[in-house]
C-alpha cells in the first residue's frame, strides 16, 4: 500500500492517497476520497462482523441442543448407568430400560438401505458424471434424483404402507417367513430409496473432477469407456464415493417418520430383518409423548443423545474424507 | 525409397459449428520426425487428436475426409486399436497418480486386460524405461507411485508407458511445453533415437524445437495446412508468405 504523499499533506497515513500538487482542489478532492474510503472500511466490518455473528448463532444452537440433551438425560444416566446401552428389555411399565433394542434396529436398518442403495447410487453418479454430464436425459433425471431429497418424509411413510408393505407381506410369504409386511426390511427399502440422492450427488460431482488429463492418458492407450471408469475414475474417486456413503448413512441412521411408519414399532430385539422392530428415532417419536415418569422420559432423551453423538461421528468422518479429497 | 505411414486427405474437423481443420492433406513418411506448428487456435492439436481418433471424445466434436494409417482408413477402425497403433503423449504430464512407476509403463496392458507374464512384464519395463533414458533414475525405485518423479521425468515415464504398447506412430501434443530446459533438452534428444522404431508427430509452438528435432514440418494457419516440407527447406526457404512472417516472428 502506498502511504506517501507528495508535496501535500497527508491524512492518514495507513490509506492509498496520493496527492501529486497541493492545490485547494486537489487537497478537498483527497480529503473526500478519504471520507469515502472510512466509509467503506466501516460499512466493511460491519458487514463482516454481521456474518460472523449469525455463524456463531449456529454454533451456539448446536451447543445449546447438544447441552439439553445431555442435562436432561443425567437423571437416566444416573439411574440406570452404562449398562443402558446393551440391556434388552425395554419396558417402561415396570421402569425397565435397555436401548439394544432400538439401537440394534438403527444398525440394522440404516446399514440394510445403505446396502440396498449403494448399486443404484454409485450407478446414478457414474451414469451422470462420466457417461452423460450433459443433455435433457442425465438433466432430467439429474433433477428427479434430487427431487426424492425433498420429498417429505412422511409421504415415502404413506407409499410405503399403501404399496410396498403389501409387496413385502407377499414377497415374505412366498420366502415362509411370518408374512407381516411392516418391519426392518420394508424400512430398510424406504430407506434406501431416500438416502440415494445423496450418494450419488455426491458422487457425481467427484465424478466431475477426475482430471481430463487421467481420462485422456488411458484413452490413449486404447482403453474402453468402462476400462477409464475402473481403472482411474473409480480409484480416483473412491475416498469420495466412500463419504458420500457415509453422509447417506448418517441420514438413515436418523430418518424418523417414514420408518416410524413402516417399522412396526415393537420393543423386541427383531429376530431377523423381516421381523418387526424400532430405531431410536421412531421410539422417541412413538414414546415421547406417553412418557409419564421423569426416568421414562430422561431415558428416551438419551436416546436421542445416543443418536445425535453417533450420526455427529458419521457425519464428521464423511466430512473429513471430502475435505482430505478435494484437498488432493 | 520412404513409405506413408500416415495419409489424410481433405481432411477437416470441426467443434460444433467452429471449423477448426480445413481440408488438409498430408502425407507422414514412417520413421521420421513430424513437426507441427503455428500460432495458438490454428488447428494443429486438433489435427493431432483426429490422428488417433481422440478428437472425438470431445462431445459436440466431428471431423470428415480420409485419414489412413498404412492405408487402412483409421475411421473405419475400432477406436481402440486405433490407440494402440498410435499412442500419444500429452501437454501435461499425465502419470496414473496412483499407480507405480512400474505400473505406470504398464498400464496400457492392464487397461486392456491382457496378462503377461511376470518376467515379460519385467522386459518390456525395463526395456521401455531404458528406451526413454529413464531407467538408470528409476531402477531402484520402481515400486514409488509416478507422481513423486519431477515433470521431465514424469514425462519420459508417460513416453516409455505409450512406447511400451509398442505402436507405430507416437503423437507428442506440446511435449515439453510444461518442462523447464534441461528436461525439454532430454526429451528432445529421446525423439531422435525413438524414430529409429516409431513415427514422431510433434505438436509444438516452439519454432525452435521444430528446427532442433524434425526432419519434416508441417505449419497450420487458420485451420489450412499452409506449407509442408523439409525442416531445412522450411526454414531458410519458405515458398508460401504467411510461413516467412511467422518463422520471421511477425506474427505468432
Amino acid at each position: 500500500m502506498d502511504t506517501s504523499v507528495e508535496n501535500g499533506m497527508v491524512t492518514r497515513s495507513d490509506l492509498p492517497l496520493r496527492v501529486i500538487n497541493s492545490t485547494p482542489e486537489a487537497i478537498s478532492k483527497a480529503k473526500k476520497r478519504a471520507k469515502r474510503s472510512f466509509r467503506q472500511i466501516r460499512t466493511e466490518n460491519v458487514f463482516k462482523k454481521t456474518l460472523m455473528l449469525m455463524g456463531l448463532i449456529m454454533v451456539i444452537l448446536v451447543l445449546g441442543i447438544l447441552l439439553t440433551l445431555i442435562v436432561q438425560s443425567l437423571p437416566s444416566v444416573k439411574a440406570l448407568g452404562p449398562k443402558y446401552l446393551w440391556s434388552k428389555v425395554w419396558d417402561p411399565v415396570q421402569d425397565i430400560y435397555g436401548a439394544w433394542p432400538f439401537l440394534l434396529g438403527t444398525l440394522l436398518s440404516s446399514f440394510l438401505a445403505l446396502f440396498i442403495s449403494i448399486p443404484f447410487s454409485i450407478a446414478i453418479a457414474i451414469f451422470l458424471g462420466e457417461y452423460h454430464p450433459k443433455g435433457w436425459l442425465p438433466n432430467f433425471l439429474k433433477n428427479t434424483v434430487e427431487l426424492i431429497a425433498a420429498v417429505p418424509s412422511v409421504i415415502y411413510g404413506f407409499w410405503g404402507l399403501a404399496v410396498l408393505v403389501p409387496i413385502v407381506r407377499s414377497f415374505e410369504s412366498a420366502i415362509g417367513v411370518d408374512p407381516i409386511g411392516v418391519g426392518i426390511f420394508s424400512s430398510s427399502l424406504i430407506l434406501a430409496v431416500m438416502i440415494i440422492p445423496y450418494a450419488a450427488s455426491l458422487g457425481r460431482s467427484m465424478i466431475n473432477m477426475v482430471p481430463s488429463h487421467l481420462k485422456e492418458a488411458a484413452y490413449g492407450l486404447g482403453a474402453t469407456r468402462w476400462e477409464v471408469i475402473r481403472s482411474v475414475v473409480l480409484p480416483y474417486t473412491k475416498s469420495g464415493l466412500f463419504a458420500g456413503i457415509l453422509l447417506s448413512l448418517g441420514r438413515a441412521l436418523g430418518e424418523t417418520m417414514a420408518v416410524t411408519m413402516v417399522i412396526g414399532n415393537t420393543s423386541l430385539i427383531p429376530k431377523n430383518i423381516f421381523a418387526p422392530g424400532n430405531t431410536m428415532a421412531s421410539v422417541i417419536a412413538n414414546e415421547f409423548t406417553e412418557a409419564d415418569k421423569p426416568v421414562y422420559l430422561s431415558a428416551l432423551i438419551e436416546l436421542g443423545l445416543v443418536l445425535f453423538l453417533v450420526t455427529v461421528v458419521i457425519n464428521l468422518i464423511g466430512k473429513k474424507i471430502i475435505d482430505r479429497f478435494t484437498n488432493e | 525409397m520412404e513409405s506413408t505411414i500416415i495419409k489424410s486427405r481433405n481432411f477437416n474437423a470441426s467443434f460444433g459449428s467452429n471449423h477448426v481443420v480445413r481440408n488438409v492433406n498430408i502425407d507422414i513418411p514412417r520413421n521420421h520426425v513430424i513437426a507441427v506448428m503455428g500460432p495458438s487456435g490454428c488447428g494443429k492439436t486438433t489435427y493431432l487428436r483426429c490422428i488417433n481418433r481422440m478428437h472425438e471424445l470431445i462431445p459436440g466434436a466431428t471431423c470428415s475426409g480420409e485419414m489412413k494409417l498404412n492405408d487402412e482408413n483409421i475411421y473405419e477402425m475400432h477406436p481402440i486399436f486405433v490407440r494402440l497403433k498410435i499412442g500419444m503423449v500429452f501437454q501435461r504430464p499425465n502419470p496414473f497418480p496412483n499407480l507405480s512407476i512400474y505400473d505406470n509403463v504398464i498400464a496400457g496392458y492392464k487397461l486392456n486386460g491382457i496378462k503377461l507374464p511376470k518376467a515379460e512384464r519385467d522386459r518390456i519395463v525395463e526395456h521401455s524405461l531404458t528406451r526413454v533414458a529413464l531407467w538408470n533414475e528409476v531402477k531402484d525405485s520402481l515400486n514409488k507411485k509416478g507422481s513423486f518423479l519431477s515433470g521431465g521425468q514424469q514425462q519420459r515415464l508417460c513416453i516409455a508407458r505409450a512406447v511400451a504398447m509398442e505402436p507405430e506412430v507416437l503423437l507428442f501434443d506440446e511435449p515439453t511445453s510444461a518442462l523447464d530446459p534441461i528436461s525439454t533438452s532430454t526429451v528432445e534428444e529421446l525423439f531422435h533415437e525413438l524414430k529409429v522404431n516409431y513415427t514422431l508427430i510433434i505438436v509444438t509452438h516452439n519454432m525452435q524445437q521444430a528446427a532442433r528435432v524434425s526432419d519434416k514440418t508441417a505449419f497450420f494457419f487458420m485451420g489450412e495446412l499452409v506449407e509442408y516440407d523439409e525442416t531445412k527447406t522450411m526454414f531458410t526457404n519458405p515458398k508460401d508468405n504467411r510461413t516467412q512472417n511467422y518463422i520471421t516472428g511477425r506474427f505468432s
